[in-house]
Protein backbone atom coordinates (compact mmCIF):
# COMPACT_ATOMS: atom_id res chain seq x y z
CA UNK A 1 0.00 0.00 0.00
CA UNK A 2 1.66 3.35 -1.06
CA UNK A 3 1.45 6.09 1.37
CA UNK A 4 -1.27 8.89 1.64
CA UNK A 5 0.10 12.07 -0.22
CA UNK A 6 -0.38 15.35 1.62
CA UNK A 7 0.26 18.64 -0.72
CA UNK A 8 1.89 21.27 1.05
CA UNK A 9 0.97 24.76 -0.78
CA UNK A 10 3.86 27.05 -1.20
CA UNK A 11 3.07 30.78 -2.14
CA UNK A 12 5.68 33.58 -2.32
CA UNK A 13 6.09 34.40 1.18
CA UNK A 14 5.12 31.06 2.37
CA UNK A 15 7.25 30.72 6.10
CA UNK A 16 5.75 27.07 7.40
CA UNK A 17 5.67 24.95 4.19
CA UNK A 18 8.95 23.21 5.58
CA UNK A 19 7.84 22.75 9.07
CA UNK A 20 4.36 21.50 7.32
CA UNK A 21 5.82 18.99 5.09
CA UNK A 22 8.34 17.93 7.68
CA UNK A 23 4.78 16.97 10.20
CA UNK A 24 3.49 15.78 7.23
CA UNK A 25 6.69 12.90 6.83
CA UNK A 26 7.18 12.42 10.52
CA UNK A 27 2.99 11.15 10.66
CA UNK A 28 4.25 9.00 7.73
CA UNK A 29 2.78 10.16 4.81
CA UNK A 30 4.37 11.75 1.54
CA UNK A 31 4.58 15.35 1.76
CA UNK A 32 3.78 16.43 -1.76
CA UNK A 33 4.91 20.22 -3.00
CA UNK A 34 2.43 22.36 -4.54
CA UNK A 35 3.54 25.66 -6.41
CA UNK A 36 1.16 28.42 -6.19
CA UNK A 37 1.60 29.62 -9.99
CA UNK A 38 1.25 25.80 -10.98
CA UNK A 39 -2.50 24.73 -12.39
CA UNK A 40 -2.00 21.27 -10.59
CA UNK A 41 -3.01 19.65 -7.43
CA UNK A 42 -0.72 16.50 -8.37
CA UNK A 43 -3.61 13.98 -7.67
CA UNK A 44 -3.24 14.74 -3.38
CA UNK A 45 -5.32 12.94 -0.88
CA UNK A 46 -5.40 16.35 1.36
CA UNK A 47 -3.66 19.76 1.25
CA UNK A 48 -1.62 21.58 3.84
CA UNK A 49 -1.71 25.64 3.36
CA UNK A 50 0.58 26.62 5.66
CA UNK A 51 1.30 30.06 7.19
CA UNK A 52 3.51 32.98 6.41
CA UNK A 53 3.20 36.20 4.37
CA UNK A 54 1.68 35.09 0.95
CA UNK A 55 2.21 37.87 -1.47
CA UNK A 56 3.84 40.32 1.12
CA UNK A 57 0.09 40.39 3.17
CA UNK A 58 -0.59 43.15 0.28
CA UNK A 59 -3.98 44.24 -0.49
CA UNK A 60 -5.13 42.32 2.73
CA UNK A 61 -3.96 38.78 4.32
CA UNK A 62 -4.05 35.89 2.04
CA UNK A 63 -6.11 38.85 -0.78
CA UNK A 64 -3.78 38.00 -3.70
CA UNK A 65 -2.87 34.28 -3.09
CA UNK A 66 -6.48 33.23 -3.46
CA UNK A 67 -6.61 34.12 -7.28
CA UNK A 68 -3.07 32.06 -7.59
CA UNK A 69 -3.61 29.31 -10.67
CA UNK A 70 -2.91 26.69 -7.70
CA UNK A 71 -6.17 27.94 -6.25
CA UNK A 72 -8.18 28.24 -8.89
CA UNK A 73 -7.54 24.45 -8.80
CA UNK A 74 -7.93 24.25 -5.21
CA UNK A 75 -11.15 26.06 -4.42
CA UNK A 76 -13.65 23.61 -6.93
CA UNK A 77 -11.87 20.45 -4.78
CA UNK A 78 -11.95 21.79 -1.49
CA UNK A 79 -16.08 22.50 -2.66
CA UNK A 80 -16.00 18.77 -4.06
CA UNK A 81 -14.35 17.12 -0.45
CA UNK A 82 -10.83 17.53 -0.80
CA UNK A 83 -9.92 17.60 2.54
CA UNK A 84 -8.15 21.00 2.92
CA UNK A 85 -6.32 22.55 6.42
CA UNK A 86 -5.11 26.22 6.71
CA UNK A 87 -2.97 27.40 9.52
CA UNK A 88 -2.36 31.01 10.55
CA UNK A 89 -1.94 33.16 6.51
CA UNK A 90 -3.26 29.52 5.11
CA UNK A 91 -6.95 30.06 7.06
CA UNK A 92 -6.62 33.38 5.77
CA UNK A 93 -6.66 32.47 2.27
CA UNK A 94 -9.61 29.74 2.95
CA UNK A 95 -11.36 32.84 4.23
CA UNK A 96 -10.72 35.28 1.29
CA UNK A 97 -11.31 32.13 -0.99
CA UNK A 98 -14.68 31.93 0.70
CA UNK A 99 -14.19 28.49 1.50
CA UNK A 100 -14.89 29.54 4.69
CA UNK A 101 -16.68 32.24 5.79
CA UNK A 102 -15.74 35.83 8.14
CA UNK A 103 -12.46 37.30 7.84
CA UNK A 104 -9.80 37.45 10.42
CA UNK A 105 -8.47 41.44 11.10
CA UNK A 106 -5.64 43.13 12.56
CA UNK A 107 -5.42 41.67 16.45
CA UNK A 108 -7.57 44.19 19.04
CA UNK A 109 -4.55 45.12 20.77
CA UNK A 110 -2.17 45.68 17.23
CA UNK A 111 0.62 43.89 18.45
CA UNK A 112 1.56 40.98 16.96
CA UNK A 113 1.58 37.78 19.04
CA UNK A 114 3.95 35.50 19.26
CA UNK A 115 3.47 32.55 22.18
CA UNK A 116 2.53 29.52 23.31
CA UNK A 117 -1.59 29.02 23.45
CA UNK A 118 -4.03 27.02 25.28
CA UNK A 119 -6.63 25.73 22.74
CA UNK A 120 -9.95 23.80 23.17
CA UNK A 121 -10.71 21.58 20.70
CA UNK A 122 -14.68 21.75 20.54
CA UNK A 123 -15.48 19.64 17.56
CA UNK A 124 -14.01 15.70 16.91
CA UNK A 125 -16.31 15.60 13.39
CA UNK A 126 -13.54 17.06 10.99
CA UNK A 127 -11.63 15.50 8.52
CA UNK A 128 -8.58 16.88 10.94
CA UNK A 129 -9.43 16.61 14.30
CA UNK A 130 -11.27 12.90 14.86
CA UNK A 131 -7.82 11.90 16.73
CA UNK A 132 -8.52 14.62 19.33
CA UNK A 133 -10.90 14.27 22.08
CA UNK A 134 -14.58 16.69 22.52
CA UNK A 135 -13.24 19.36 24.99
CA UNK A 136 -9.39 18.52 24.96
CA UNK A 137 -7.34 20.94 25.48
CA UNK A 138 -4.04 21.11 23.86
CA UNK A 139 -1.00 23.76 23.68
CA UNK A 140 0.28 25.29 20.20
CA UNK A 141 1.94 28.25 18.89
CA UNK A 142 0.65 31.43 17.53
CA UNK A 143 2.34 34.36 16.20
CA UNK A 144 -0.10 36.23 13.69
CA UNK A 145 -0.46 40.03 13.74
CA UNK A 146 -4.04 39.64 11.92
CA UNK A 147 -5.98 36.93 13.57
CA UNK A 148 -9.04 38.01 15.17
CA UNK A 149 -11.77 36.39 13.74
CA UNK A 150 -15.07 38.24 12.86
CA UNK A 151 -17.94 37.35 11.01
CA UNK A 152 -21.67 38.92 11.23
CA UNK A 153 -23.96 37.42 13.62
CA UNK A 154 -26.36 34.85 11.55
CA UNK A 155 -22.80 33.45 10.91
CA UNK A 156 -21.66 33.21 13.99
CA UNK A 157 -24.95 31.97 14.90
CA UNK A 158 -24.79 29.26 12.01
CA UNK A 159 -21.64 28.69 13.18
CA UNK A 160 -21.71 27.64 16.67
CA UNK A 161 -25.38 25.89 15.91
CA UNK A 162 -23.83 23.60 13.59
CA UNK A 163 -20.61 22.78 15.54
CA UNK A 164 -18.45 23.90 12.84
CA UNK A 165 -16.33 26.46 15.79
CA UNK A 166 -13.54 23.70 15.67
CA UNK A 167 -11.15 25.42 17.75
CA UNK A 168 -11.39 28.28 21.02
CA UNK A 169 -8.83 29.78 22.54
CA UNK A 170 -8.29 29.01 26.53
CA UNK A 171 -7.46 31.03 29.24
CA UNK A 172 -7.74 34.51 27.48
CA UNK A 173 -8.29 35.50 24.78
CA UNK A 174 -5.19 36.69 22.23
CA UNK A 175 -6.44 38.56 19.55
CA UNK A 176 -9.77 39.87 20.40
CA UNK A 177 -11.93 36.64 17.78
CA UNK A 178 -15.69 36.94 18.29
CA UNK A 179 -16.53 34.15 20.59
CA UNK A 180 -13.04 33.44 21.04
CA UNK A 181 -12.67 31.36 18.25
CA UNK A 182 -9.55 30.12 17.11
CA UNK A 183 -10.81 28.07 14.28
CA UNK A 184 -13.36 26.53 12.05
CA UNK A 185 -14.95 23.95 9.63
CA UNK A 186 -16.70 24.34 6.51
CA UNK A 187 -20.63 22.61 6.54
CA UNK A 188 -18.70 18.91 4.84
CA UNK A 189 -16.17 19.28 7.69
CA UNK A 190 -13.33 18.51 5.35
CA UNK A 191 -12.14 22.25 5.02
CA UNK A 192 -10.63 23.38 8.17
CA UNK A 193 -8.86 26.93 9.04
CA UNK A 194 -7.07 27.39 12.17
CA UNK A 195 -4.74 30.95 13.52
CA UNK A 196 -2.28 28.44 15.41
CA UNK A 197 0.22 26.08 14.43
CA UNK A 198 -0.07 22.42 14.90
CA UNK A 199 2.87 22.16 12.08
CA UNK A 200 5.43 23.83 14.64
CA UNK A 201 4.65 21.09 17.54
CA UNK A 202 5.11 17.86 16.30
CA UNK A 203 8.59 17.06 18.12
CA UNK A 204 10.25 17.81 21.35
CA UNK A 205 13.17 18.54 19.03
CA UNK A 206 12.47 21.43 18.28
CA UNK A 207 11.33 23.21 21.64
CA UNK A 208 7.71 22.93 20.85
CA UNK A 209 5.65 23.50 23.42
CA UNK A 210 3.73 19.84 22.78
CA UNK A 211 3.80 17.41 20.54
CA UNK A 212 -0.37 18.00 20.14
CA UNK A 213 0.17 19.20 16.59
CA UNK A 214 0.18 15.31 15.54
CA UNK A 215 -3.10 14.98 16.13
CA UNK A 216 -4.33 16.60 13.09
CA UNK A 217 -1.76 14.43 10.83
CA UNK A 218 -2.94 11.24 12.61
CA UNK A 219 -6.18 12.40 11.81
CA UNK A 220 -6.02 12.93 8.40
CA UNK A 221 -3.92 9.51 7.88
CA UNK A 222 -6.37 7.77 9.70
CA UNK A 223 -9.37 9.49 7.44
CA UNK A 224 -7.76 9.03 3.99
CA UNK A 225 -6.39 5.14 5.12
CA UNK A 226 -10.19 4.27 5.51
CA UNK A 227 -11.66 6.54 2.58
CA UNK B 1 -9.37 58.81 -20.02
CA UNK B 2 -10.52 59.19 -17.27
CA UNK B 3 -9.73 58.60 -12.73
CA UNK B 4 -12.08 56.42 -11.27
CA UNK B 5 -11.59 56.63 -7.16
CA UNK B 6 -12.65 53.83 -5.28
CA UNK B 7 -12.69 54.07 -1.20
CA UNK B 8 -12.70 51.09 0.95
CA UNK B 9 -13.87 51.11 4.47
CA UNK B 10 -14.21 48.67 7.28
CA UNK B 11 -18.04 48.11 7.85
CA UNK B 12 -19.16 50.10 10.97
CA UNK B 13 -19.66 47.46 12.98
CA UNK B 14 -16.00 45.86 12.46
CA UNK B 15 -13.83 46.63 15.50
CA UNK B 16 -11.24 49.38 13.53
CA UNK B 17 -8.48 49.03 16.32
CA UNK B 18 -5.49 50.65 13.86
CA UNK B 19 -8.26 54.02 13.53
CA UNK B 20 -8.30 53.53 17.48
CA UNK B 21 -5.17 53.83 18.03
CA UNK B 22 -4.84 57.39 15.65
CA UNK B 23 -7.73 58.38 17.51
CA UNK B 24 -5.43 57.82 21.06
CA UNK B 25 -2.69 59.47 19.30
CA UNK B 26 -4.10 63.06 18.24
CA UNK B 27 -4.62 64.33 21.76
CA UNK B 28 -0.68 63.46 22.99
CA UNK B 29 -0.22 65.23 19.92
CA UNK B 30 -1.85 68.32 21.31
CA UNK B 31 -5.45 68.25 18.53
CA UNK B 32 -8.47 68.24 20.06
CA UNK B 33 -12.28 67.65 19.02
CA UNK B 34 -11.99 64.63 17.40
CA UNK B 35 -14.27 61.99 18.79
CA UNK B 36 -13.45 58.92 16.83
CA UNK B 37 -11.33 57.76 13.89
CA UNK B 38 -12.01 55.19 10.68
CA UNK B 39 -9.12 54.14 9.03
CA UNK B 40 -9.38 53.05 5.18
CA UNK B 41 -7.75 52.52 1.80
CA UNK B 42 -8.06 54.70 -1.47
CA UNK B 43 -7.39 53.11 -4.61
CA UNK B 44 -6.66 55.49 -7.58
CA UNK B 45 -7.88 53.90 -10.67
CA UNK B 46 -6.58 55.25 -14.48
CA UNK B 47 -8.88 54.29 -17.03
CA UNK B 48 -7.91 53.64 -20.82
CA UNK B 49 -11.11 55.10 -21.77
CA UNK B 50 -13.65 57.01 -20.64
CA UNK B 51 -16.01 56.75 -17.58
CA UNK B 52 -19.23 55.45 -18.69
CA UNK B 53 -21.28 53.45 -17.42
CA UNK B 54 -20.13 50.30 -18.46
CA UNK B 55 -16.31 51.19 -17.31
CA UNK B 56 -17.94 52.22 -14.01
CA UNK B 57 -19.63 48.31 -13.68
CA UNK B 58 -16.64 46.97 -14.65
CA UNK B 59 -15.00 49.03 -11.66
CA UNK B 60 -17.77 47.73 -9.23
CA UNK B 61 -16.58 44.28 -10.31
CA UNK B 62 -13.29 45.01 -9.51
CA UNK B 63 -14.42 46.65 -6.34
CA UNK B 64 -16.46 43.35 -5.29
CA UNK B 65 -13.53 40.72 -6.20
CA UNK B 66 -10.53 42.10 -4.87
CA UNK B 67 -10.19 45.72 -4.34
CA UNK B 68 -12.55 45.12 -1.14
CA UNK B 69 -13.36 41.97 1.09
CA UNK B 70 -17.41 42.67 0.94
CA UNK B 71 -17.77 40.31 4.01
CA UNK B 72 -15.82 43.24 6.26
CA UNK B 73 -15.84 45.96 3.99
CA UNK B 74 -17.57 48.77 2.29
CA UNK B 75 -16.80 50.24 -0.91
CA UNK B 76 -17.31 53.57 -2.70
CA UNK B 77 -16.81 54.74 -6.47
CA UNK B 78 -16.29 58.06 -7.13
CA UNK B 79 -14.76 59.94 -10.96
CA UNK B 80 -12.45 62.14 -9.94
CA UNK B 81 -12.35 65.58 -11.15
Amino acid sequence: MSAARVGVVTFPGTLDDQDAARAVRLAGAEAVPLWHADHDLKGVDAVFLPGGFSYGDYLRCGAISRFSPLMTELIPAAQAGLPVLGTCNGFQILCEAHLLPGALTRNEGLHYICRDQRIRVESTRTAWTSDFADGQEIVLPIKHGEGRYVADAATLAALEGEGRVVFRYAGGNPNGSLNDIAGIANEAGNVVGLMPHPEHAVEDLTGAPSVDGRGFFTSILKRLVNA
Amino acid sequence: MARVIVDVMLKPEILDPQGQAIARALPRLGFSGVSEVRQGKRFELELDGPADEAALSEVRKMAETLLANTVIEDFAISIAE
